[in-house]
């Protein structure tokens, strides 16, 4: 039998529902595994109520009452409020803080029978592309410890690749599932907005925020993504009315007669060549498994990028006032009234790119600029939505790059928020459509490090997507492991 | 129409925006109850701290309440409307933003009408939108021997309001605290407000300009927060004055916002328009559009109560009542329930209709008392009045009755008797008693058969007294005329 920590959730839960091993025995393999924190993707641990979790789920186990993933064990992203765990969102402004109530996504994977190992590190309020903005400090690629593992999800992405847990939950605003998916070399999926209730996610962009699972293939992401969504009207209005679906059950199809649509504007100039070969080769293996290639056009791409820093940071300069000392979190030591309270406990308590966010955000909504940046942005991003939609017209599927590069190492791009923000330009247009997609490893580029394949799909198309990943999974030796891991 | 009211040869033009809060048992955007009074911070829960992660849920019970008053006023429902964040940062904005409407409001235009003394006025409305109410700031006073410190209440904090923006189309403060009286009738008539302006459960804001008659409209001035219809009164005419002394000084009115201090009875401004913040307002991402479709509008029409003016005019109708009759009856519902309850049990509606008008309303107004409060019910007041149009008892006998229910309760009929106040319907007794008048005053039947009409008068009067005010004037009236004549 393989170590239990390399087992993947679908095999953990066979393992445990057959009483071969119970969930605390799990729990505690994995919690030994978390000594010293690892590539400080943890952000709080807290072995006692793991533990006490993973007691209840043996209960249940043994009475019959077990859910489908009784005893797995799991992380969450640290914008996920939890009861047991401390959440900060990666940021100082909420050091230490404790929410009365879990998030629906953390709620309903405990339903399901999840065993939480603790929380996980991430770039401040979900702002970044490689978890460099982290209050808690930088998190490092389990494939090349001197690399960024990606963001915002970035201690996620690095956990599941250290095998640190078997999955871990993510929030995909502009790109931050797919794209540290991509650069840990594991699989994660960001479903059709509304999908999983935003309820108990700290808000960064409302319009653009959304959970998915990382784990480390399309089938784990299947069992994780039918746990976690599901309709939350009463608690957030823009979850969307469907009812929960069992993703798993459409992982047998064959590929024959898959058409996907491979836009032009993902393989311009800026694709580094590593990552086009190896996303050339993952489309040689689709044509040989039966798909064919369908060239299609998103001709505003590029567009997604100003769209994209126009819409999300205007969100999120209200999503976070918040933070203002009055109620929780941080607050300034001296002041002399009220306006200096504010100004001190929010320099204090926000990080470099979360302000610049917040003032970009406030620029664009202002009196005056409003027209001319927020309004046309929203009205660009309509046209992206519609772009896509003429593209399915064409292809079942679309395929390409998640990101233009591999990893890049720690500190290359922390002074240079507008590169950093360009690399995001192939996960933007679904985010800002409101698509599902997903990214799944497809090789390694120069230097040993993991390429990611991003698929979109249309509006609750999931299943599809899934399946796409699992027939390629199946065929290929995808599971991959960092070196630093073995 | 006549020529607008001038004030010094000054045009006073006002507009309102009222906030009225909606009569929902809870929150607009969360389940926390809306209860007044409760300890600080009990009425609070995770949406209305604003706590990481909590999103807002609309409350239909606040859009049904902002569908009835569009019915009633005659406005457009919009099938889509949008909500909005109007960003600042204040201690008791627990987000940092408030949920509003802001170009795209649920109630467009519509008027509220209303009698200022013999004329119609018909001020029209902008709109009417929903948001939600900020928690109270609760300051201790260092000189008190408070710390200084600002206490937080957030109870409030997620209350529905609806707020309701008119033209400026007033002209007077009469017209305005006309106008407002008008509002607050319709919104607790409908039943979508409690109408309580002590605990803020109505209040207006005017804003108030002067102008030369002709002239473009002058610079406004907004009255904050003005909570009872007499303060609106002293408010409006203040700041009008002190406009008008600015102007003719020779100095410019700045826009402001101003409250009124009823202690001084003054108007003093809280801060000007150049500080006027930018309110980065934006569609709220956590809310859908609001929409509200043809269905769902006629559901709430089929479920509303009758409208004053649409209930005026059936008492008119079906009751034979004047029109004054019909539109005083229906300033309340309590008052119109009741008038209608007696008219039907008496089937003299004439006669309920101007007991309620008057002994009714002047000891309800002495007692300082609501029509809720009336100690006689419409089942005595309706027996009461059968006694008098049956002739048992006079108009006069009938008040001391009324007083005597009012007073110790009891049955109108046991009343009449235990009093002794049963009319004279015996021709004979009467006869009797009038032969003995005759008899006694031959000074006054010689007067009355040489043409004095006093003279009869007088004989009546003296039957009447004989009579212990038991006889029926009418009957007296005929004896003695057939005695005489």
């Amino acid at each position: 039998m393989d170590e239990l920590h390399n087992l993947s959730v679908a095999e953990l839960a066979a393992l445990l529902k057959s009483k071969k091993v119970s969930a605390v025995e799990v729990a505690t393999r994995f919690l030994a595994r978390l000594g010293g924190n690892p590539h400080n993707a943890f952000l709080d641990i807290n072995s006692e109520v793991t533990l006490a979790q993973a007691r209840e789920s043996d209960a249940k186990l043994a009475a019959g009452t077990a859910g489908p993933l009784e005893g797995v064990p799991i992380a969450h992203k640290d914008v996920f409020v939890t009861k047991d765990f401390v959440t900060t969102a990666g940021s100082k402004i909420l050091t230490g803080y404790r929410s009365p109530f879990d998030a629906t996504v953390v709620a309903r994977l405990r339903q399901a029978g999840m065993v939480t190992l603790g929380k996980l590190n991430c770039d401040e309020f979900a702002m970044g592309s490689a978890n460099e903005n982290s209050a808690y400090g930088a998190v490092n690629n389990p494939w090349n410890k001197a690399h960024v593992p990606g963001g915002s999800s970035g201690g996620s992405a690095a956990a599941v690749a250290a095998r640190l847990t078997p999955a871990a939950t993510g929030t995909d605003t502009g790109g931050s599932i797919r794209q540290p998916a991509a650069f840990c070399g594991i699989t994660g999926i960001k479903p059709t907005y509304g999908r999983a209730s935003r309820y108990g996610m700290v808000a960064y962009a409302s319009s653009l925020d959304q959970a998915g699972p990382m784990a480390r293939s399309a089938e784990d992401c299947a069992l994780l993504l039918s746990a976690m969504c599901g309709s939350d009207l009463d608690r957030d209005s823009t979850s969307l009315d469907v009812a929960a679906e069992d993703f798993s059950a459409g992982l047998g199809d064959k590929l024959k007669g898959l058409r996907v649509g491979v836009p032009k504007e993902f393989f311009g100039e800026g694709l580094a060549s590593d990552v086009r070969r190896a996303i050339d080769a993952a489309f040689a293996q689709l044509q040989a498994q039966g798909a064919t290639l369908v060239p299609i056009a998103l001709p505003r791409t590029e567009l997604s990028i100003p769209v994209y820093y126009i819409i999300a940071p205007a969100e999120a300069s209200s999503n976070l006032s918040r933070f203002d000392g009055v109620k929780f979190g941080h607050r300034a030591a001296d002041f002399a009234d009220l306006t200096d309270m504010y100004k001190k406990t929010r320099a204090e308590g926000f990080g470099q790119e979360v302000k610049r966010r917040i003032m970009t955000g406030a620029y664009v909504l202002s009196h005056g600029y409003y027209d001319a940046y927020y309004l046309q942005a929203q009205k660009i991003r309509r046209m992206i939505a519609d772009d896509f939609q003429s593209a399915f017209t064409q292809c079942d599927v679309i395929a390409g790059p998640v990101a233009p590069t591999t990893a890049w190492k720690l500190g290359d791009k922390s002074d240079d928020p507008v590169a950093s923000y360009l690399a995001d330009i192939f996960t933007l247009p679904a985010s800002l459509a409101g698509l599902p997609c997903m990214s799944l490893p497809v090789g390694l580029g120069e230097g040993g490090m993991p390429v990611g394949l991003q698929l979109i799909g249309n509006y609750l198309q999931e299943a599809k997507l899934l399946n796409v990943a699992h027939q390629y999974q199946l065929a290929t030796d995808h599971q991959q492991q960092p070196g630093a891991a073995a | 129409m006549s020529a607008a009211k001038l004030v010094q040869g000054y045009e006073v033009v006002i507009g309102f925006e009222t906030h009225a809060q909606l009569s929902t048992q809870s929150k607009i955007f969360s389940r926390a109850p809306t209860a007044f009074g409760a300890e600080p911070n009990t009425q609070a829960c995770a949406v209305d701290l604003a706590l990481p992660g909590t999103l807002p849920v609309m409350n239909l019970g606040a859009v049904e309440r902002a569908i009835e008053l569009g019915l009633a006023l005659g406005s457009r429902i919009a099938e889509r409307s949008i909500f909005a964040r109007k960003n600042y940062f204040y201690p008791d904005l627990p987000k940092g933003y408030q949920i509003s409407q802001f170009e795209i409001p649920v109630v467009q235009g519509g008027e509220v009408s209303f009698m200022l003394g013999d004329e119609k006025k018909t001020v029209r409305l902008v709109r009417a939108h929903l948001e939600e109410d900020a928690g109270k700031s609760l300051h201790e006073d260092s000189s008190l021997g408070g710390g200084g410190q600002t206490g937080i209440d957030l109870n409030r904090a997620g209350t529905p309001l609806l707020e309701i923006v008119t033209e400026p189309d007033m002209r007077s403060s009469d017209e305005a605290v006309a106008y407002a009286k008008k509002l607050h009738e319709i919104v607790t008539w409908i039943g979508i407000c409690d109408g309580n302006m002590q605990e803020g459960s109505f209040r207006c804001d005017a804003n108030v300009s002067v102008r030369k008659p002709g002239a473009a409209l002058g610079t406004r001035r907004e009255i904050k927060n003005l909570n009872s219809f007499k303060f609106m009164q002293q408010a409006i005419d203040y700041e009008v004055r002190w406009q008008i002394e600015e102007i003719e000084e020779g100095r410019e009115i700045q826009q402001a916002t101003v409250l009124f201090n009823p202690d001084t009875g003054e108007t003093r401004a809280m801060r000007s328009k150049e500080d006027a913040a930018d309110y980065r307002y934006f569609p709220d991402p956590d809310l859908p559009p609001l929409v509200i479709g043809r269905d769902w509008v006629e559901r709430v029409r089929s479920e509303m109560v009758e409208l004053p003016w649409v209930m005026a005019a059936r008492f008119c109708a079906d009751y034979g009542l004047p029109e004054y009759d019909a539109a005083t009856l229906t300033q309340s519902m309590a008052m119109a329930a009741y008038f209608e309850a007696t008219a039907k049990a008496c089937g003299q509606p004439k006669l309920a209709s101007n007991w309620i008008m008057g002994e009714v309303s002047r000891r309800l107004n002495s007692g300082e008392l609501a029509f809720e409060q009336l100690p006689v019910s419409s089942t005595q007041l309706a027996a009461l009045i059968g006694r008098i149009a049956d002739g048992t008892i006079s108009n006069n006998a009938a008040k001391q009755v009324f007083d005597a229910l009012w007073s110790e309760g009891g049955e109108v009929d046991a009343t009449i008797e235990a009093k002794g106040l049963r009319q004279m319907n015996d021709s004979s007794a009467l006869e009797a008693i009038i032969d003995e008048v005759l008899a006694a005053n031959a000074k006054n039947v010689e007067e009355y058969k040489a043409g004095n009409a006093k003279a009869f008068n007088a004989l009546v009067g003296m039957a009447m007294k004989a009579s212990k005010g038991k006889a029926n004037p009418a009957q007296v009236n005929e004896l003695l005329k057939k005695k005489l004549d």
